[in-house]
């Protein structure tokens, strides 16, 4: 209970940060319109012929691959530089509760910007009839990945007090996650070492996004997904607690 | 004067054996640090340090940049762990319970660090949230704390553009937002204004008949206008622990006396002075104008006054006009210098 409430209101504060600033706005119009272009422009959605947004959902990966440690970098670094943490820690509640609060604002934050890609949805069914299900799993496994790739900005955030460092470092572990289940990397991977495909694949968020946006559903998707969250924020306490023990 | 630097411990409890003894800390007290050591690597930050403080206790944390000053805070505000030792608030233990033990602490960090892109008034809410107030409790702790550190003209106001003292009222009343009985400050005149200094000072007296207060200062005059009792810290260990006067009467200048008479020269006073007994010795001060000064040093710690009655007696036998007469007091920077200068350094000084 209190628990929850402390989560909350670590989660509030740091919404409310987002939304002071431009930075939230300029973020949320930069995703959509790019979301719009790579759709439009470079996938060629109206070409296509196809009631789906398989068009739309195919750029995610590569989209969030720069925009969410954009969103994630400042979490712990921007804390860490102003010296906010000390205030932040020295209050009465857990640093895991902080850690979760943080990431659930920022998840939230990007659930939004999400969100407002709904014309999307609206034009496809104005065009034709797509299956819906299958674009709600989409949705779905997107906003996971978002997760995903928000937990380890979040990792990278608390190791370093620089922004910049923070988003490098972010970006090379979302593009290894990414890689790891391309296709031209493992075709070239069969070539080379033909009994570790599968394992090596299993780990990309790209396999298991690709799968949930053919809509199945499936439960190890899902629990690839928060075991990466999971094991993602875990790490950010680890590091957190590090720097405090000096 | 002599200090014992390997044993910290020594050095203190020789200071003021009655208030001073670690076997007694365990008793009671809101803030009971025991053997609190830090080490960073190979260094060690802070060295064995133990010391109480209770309710109604203002307790001033001395010492020259670098000596452990803030990392002792923050072990005691549970930011960072220690190395060994432990530290408890009230009757929780820091480490072992630190939410029960932080709801009873207001912190003021060094620098006093504030979410820059929140209002004051949003980052208030903020903290009486976290503190767990709600509803009609927060918006009045809210409006006490603003009334408190005069910070309506600025509450709608981005941190961002706040001047720096009042960053800094912002950050302290968050810290007695909750009505803490304990309040650990690190630095905080650092950076105000005069007037900003004296209102922080009074401010700390006031709620420090309360509660139990630490805060850390390398002004020396903060100490005796705000503090009940001094520690000096220097290179991670308590090299002194006291009140003001005590601490100051370890200055060699303390019992002195001071002595002005006009129109005599000044080798004749200090010949004069010398004479008297219980007088170790007299040393001449650059005099001004026509008027002869000079520094009398007892033999031995006399009781008050008894030193410059005779003084007084004496010179008014000869006839000659005192102008001033006085025991100093001693000074604490004096004090400071002696205890914390690096042993090298003092040789030279010396």
């Amino acid at each position: 209970m209190n628990a929850m409430a402390n989560i909350k209101t670590v989660a509030k504060r740091e919404l409310v940060g987002y939304f002071a600033s431009p930075v939230a706005f300029v973020f949320i119009v930069i995703f959509l319109l790019l979301t719009g272009f790579f759709t439009f422009m470079v996938a060629d959605f109206f070409r296509r012929e196809e009631a789906s947004l398989e068009a739309f959902f195919v750029w995610h990966p590569w989209l969030y691959l720069f925009l969410v440690p954009a969103v994630g970098m400042r979490l712990w670094s921007e804390e860490r530089r102003m010296g906010t943490i000390e205030l932040l820690l020295t209050m009465p509640l857990t640093a895991w509760q902080a850690i979760v609060g943080k990431f659930l604002a920022s998840w939230a934050f990007l659930a939004l910007a999400l969100f407002l890609t709904f014309p999307m949805v609206l034009t496809v069914n104005y065009l034709g009839n797509p299956d819906n299900g299958a674009i709600f799993c989409a949705y779905l496994g997107s906003f996971l990945m978002a997760g995903s790739y928000l937990a380890v900005s979040c990792m990278t955030s608390a190791l370093t007090r620089n922004q910049v460092v923070s988003f490098i470092l972010s970006v090379v572990i979302c593009l290894f996650l990414i890689l790891a289940g391309w296709p031209p990397v493992t075709r070239m991977l069969e070539i080379w070492a033909p009994g570790m495909v599968d394992p090596i694949a299993s780990f990309s968020v790209m396999f298991h996004f690709e799968s949930i946006r053919r809509g199945v559903l499936d439960t190890r998707d899902l629990v690839f997904f928060a075991s990466l969250i999971g094991f993602c924020l875990f790490t950010t306490g680890v590091i957190i607690r590090g720097h405090r023990a000096g | 004067m002599e200090l014992n630097r390997g044993q910290p411990g020594l050095a203190a409890a020789d200071l003021t054996p009655c208030k001073w003894q670690p076997s007694n800390v365990e008793e009671d007290g809101m803030i009971r640090v025991q053997n609190l050591t830090k080490n960073f690597g190979p260094k060690t930050a802070v060295n064995n340090v133990t010391f109480s403080v209770e309710r109604g206790e203002v307790l001033g944390f001395l010492g020259p940049n670098g000596a452990g000053k803030s990392t002792t805070m923050r072990m005691v505000t549970g930011f960072i762990p220690p190395t060994a030792g432990g530290v408890q608030i009230g009757e929780f233990n820091m480490l072992e319970q630190p939410i029960d033990a932080k709801k009873l602490l207001g912190y003021l960090p060094e620098n006093a660090p504030l979410y820059g892109d929140m209002t004051v008034y949003g980052f208030l809410g903020f903290a009486a949230e976290m503190r767990g107030l709600r509803g009609e409790e927060k918006k009045h702790a809210v409006h006490r704390v603003v009334e408190m550190c005069f910070l309506e003209g600025v509450l709608h106001q981005s941190i961002d553009t706040l001047s720096k003292g009042y960053r800094h009222r912002t950050c302290f009343a968050q810290a007695i937002l909750h009505d803490p009985p304990i309040l650990i400050m690190d630095e905080p005149t650092d950076g105000l204004d005069p007037n900003q200094k004296h209102e922080v000072r009074s401010l700390i007296r006031r709620m420090g008949e309360q509660k139990a207060i630490v805060f850390s200062t390398h002004i020396l005059e903060e100490v005796e206008a705000a503090c009940s009792r001094a520690i000096i810290i220097d290179r991670g260990q308590i090299v002194a622990n006291g009140t003001p006067a005590e601490l100051k009467q370890r200055s060699e200048l303390s019992g002195t006396i001071i002595v002005r008479v006009a129109g005599v020269p000044a080798a004749a006073l200090q010949q004069k002075l010398a004479q008297i007994s219980g007088v170790g010795r007299a040393v001449a001060l650059t005099s001004t104008g026509t008027a002869a000064a000079a520094r009398v040093f007892p033999q031995r710690r006399l009781t008050d006054g008894e030193l410059a009655r005779a003084i007084h007696q004496t010179l008014a036998r000869e006839g000659w006009t005192i102008e001033e007469l006085h025991t100093d007091e001693g000074r604490l920077d004096e004090v400071f210098r002696d205890i914390t200068l690096p042993d090298t350094r003092k040789e030279v000084a010396s």
